[in-house]
């Protein structure tokens, strides 16, 4: 059936580009027969039927997509790409006037470079207030974010180099176009009267451009520094929202907490960590996912369940391996237990070394202590449960109390050979 | 020397001055407060205190502008560093630049009397992160070249004692699990000190900055 609309190319059906696909459903054509057609007309006219298909797969869009291949290659952001479209667009001019010379269809031969470079520049220009709207429209689609922003100056950074690279190209691409019409009138002798003019014209306008260069000059560093505060004043933005909608809400819930003492400690311990980490985001190396992060996280967890304080202190740092999670597994039980029995003496503290052959933790508290031969049963189950989870995995837990000054959980496992 | 140690405080934060003199009232004496580095430097030099605590972020250069101003008219003046970051490069710039010792602002009142106290003795203080950051500069081997076994190596027994310092352990408790004197244990952190503040291994400033750990 024959589909309204404009020519499409059937890239699904189609051999190479789709083109006699898409033509032949278009217009209700058997494409085999079609193809035929133009395998028929490819060699009577010499291959500039082939010129022809290639045109039409550049300006066609597909069935599936809105836009034209000529089109996506504008649009796609690359700093290179507009210099290598007005050089293709150059040489296409080129390669079609040369075929039509060749079958004779023929006006004059001081028309060739002047059309080259006036299509050269043209698609220069073309491609570049292309682009710049097209980044226009991107920026515009998304909202500046909310969370901290720190790539922000490398993005005005970018920014203004593709700025200066659109202000290159297009002046390239104007010089282009302006010394084709200058070729094209000098090879017809139109220049001959105008020359003086022009010489004119050339030294008015150098004048004119030295008398308005501070001022043009001085008008672009206005428009800097007014984006330059405008980046300030969002980050300011962000960060009020960001205190709005944490700090201030933690604050207010300390008030309302205030006769608990633990739960406010634990409030103002957590939107300590939150807006530690919300200051220290990108700087903050990316090992997001080792051993001591993953020792990191599990502290806070604990600290988060139990309203108590841990401080972590690792050295070294590795993948978290079957081992390194073993270790962590059982600091986090180790952990729970001081949480629950041991966190009246003062912070617990978590020491953990990476070493080339062993991986170290260590897990102190400062309560009461116990004997060891006088353990609760429900806590002679969780010693257990560290104790066999690293024997499991091939290390070893220690347990060392002392009757009023705390209680020390070494965690030792060996390092898988690499 | 008096029983109670003299100490101005250094913050640009009164509400935090005033916290810490309430903390530490009746443990030592304070004698004065600056907010600001060029108050800092005047009254330091008028005051001598026994210990300056000295916050390291500040308007204008920070606790380290500080410490290079004073040590230029009293290169003796003892500094302890208090801060709420945690940053190595923190740490390391400002026990670099000639501070005893380096202590958080998380501390209670009663172990930061006891930090001043070892300060204003001439030894060193080393919260157990900061013993961290020591292990971990001084992790691994340097070239044989580059070696100053002076001050490039920590000795077995000073890496003991620092991981026990980073385990949470006091000093009276290393020394109790090291079977040493406690005053033993304070010549080796003012050892670890002095190389931390000497050597130029694996350029500990840029290590620090490198590592930008806030936590």
């Amino acid at each position: 059936m024959a589909e309204r609309g404009p020519w499409r190319r059937d890239t699904a059906s189609g051999i190479a580009g789709g083109v006699i696909a898409g033509i032949a459903r278009r217009a209700d054509l058997d494409p085999t027969l079609l193809r035929v057609v133009f395998v028929v007309v490819v060699v009577v006219t010499g291959g500039l039927a082939l010129a022809a298909y290639a045109l039409a797969w550049l300006l066609m869009p597909a069935l599936d997509g809105s836009r034209t291949v000529l089109a996506t290659r504008i649009a796609t952001r690359h700093p290179r790409r507009g210099w290598r479209l007005g050089a293709g667009v150059g040489l296409l001019t080129l390669s079609a006037l040369l075929v039509f010379r060749e079958l004779g269809i023929w006006w004059s031969d001081a028309l060739v470079w002047p059309l080259v470079l006036a299509a050269a520049g043209a698609a220069l220009l073309w491609s570049q207030s292309r682009a710049r709207s097209q980044r226009e429209a991107a920026a515009r689609a998304e909202p500046a974010p909310l969370q901290p922003a720190p790539p922000e100056p490398q993005v005005a950074g970018e920014d203004r180099g593709a700025r200066f690279i659109d202000l290159y190209r297009g002046g390239f691409g104007i010089a282009l176009v302006i010394g084709a019409a200058l070729l094209f009138l000098s090879q017809n002798d139109a220049l001959g009267g105008a020359r003086d003019a022009a010489f004119t014209a050339i030294v008015a306008i150098f004048a004119l451009a030295l008398i308005l260069a501070p001022f043009i000059w001085q008008l672009g560093r206005n428009l800097a520094g007014e984006r330059a505060e405008r980046i300030r004043s969002q980050e300011r933005a962000d960060l009020a929202a960001h205190l709005h909608d944490s700090v201030l809400q933690t604050l207010t819930l300390m008030q309302k907490r205030a006769d608990d003492p633990r739960e406010v400690a634990a409030l103002a311990r957590r939107q300590e960590r939150e807006l530690r980490s919300w200051l220290a985001a990108g700087s903050r190396d990316a090992s997001g996912d080792g051993f001591a992060a993953a020792l990191r996280s599990a502290a806070e967890e604990v600290e988060d369940a139990h309203r108590v304080k841990i401080e972590v202190v690792a050295v070294g740092d590795c993948e978290l391996e079957e081992r390194a999670a073993a270790v962590v597994g059982a600091a986090r039980e180790a952990l729970t237990n001081a949480a629950k029995f041991a966190s009246e003496g003062g912070p617990i503290s978590v020491y953990a070394e990476v070493g080339s052959e062993r991986i170290e933790a260590f897990v102190r508290d400062r309560g009461d202590g116990f004997d060891p031969d006088d353990v609760p049963s429900d806590r002679r189950g969780v010693s257990e449960s560290i104790v066999g989870r690293m024997r499991r995995h091939g290390g070893a837990a220690t347990i060392s109390s002392v009757t009023g000054s705390g209680t020390e959980v070494a965690l030792t496992i060996e390092r898988e050979a690499p | 020397m008096s029983a109670q140690p003299t100490i101005v405080i250094v913050d640009d934060h009164a509400l935090f001055r005033s916290g810490v003199r309430a903390e530490v009232e009746g443990l030592v004496d304070v004698v004065g407060e600056a907010g600001s580095v060029e108050e800092a430097v005047r009254l330091i030099g008028e005051l001598k205190p026994d210990v300056v605590l000295l916050d390291v972020h500040m308007p204008g250069g920070g606790g380290v502008a500080v410490i290079r101003q004073v040590a230029k008219v009293a290169p003796a003046q003892s500094f302890l560093a208090l801060s709420v970051s945690d940053a190595a490069e923190d740490v390391i710039a400002v026990v670099r630049a000639g501070a005893r010792g380096y202590v958080t602002k998380s501390i209670s009142g009663e172990e930061l009397a006891a930090a001043i106290n070892r300060v204003r003795d001439g030894d060193a203080v080393f919260s157990p992160r900061l013993a961290g950051f020591v292990l971990d500069a001084f992790a691994g081997s340097v070239p044989e070249a580059e070696v100053d076994p002076e001050l490039d190596q920590l000795t077995m027994r000073e890496r003991e004692v620092l991981r026990l310092i980073a385990r949470g352990y006091m000093y009276k408790e290393v020394a109790q699990s090291l079977n040493i004197s406690p005053r033993t244990v304070e010549a080796h952190v003012s050892a670890v000190l002095r190389k931390l503040q000497l050597s130029n291994r694996h350029e500990l400033s840029r290590w620090a900055a490198e590592r930008k750990l806030v936590d």
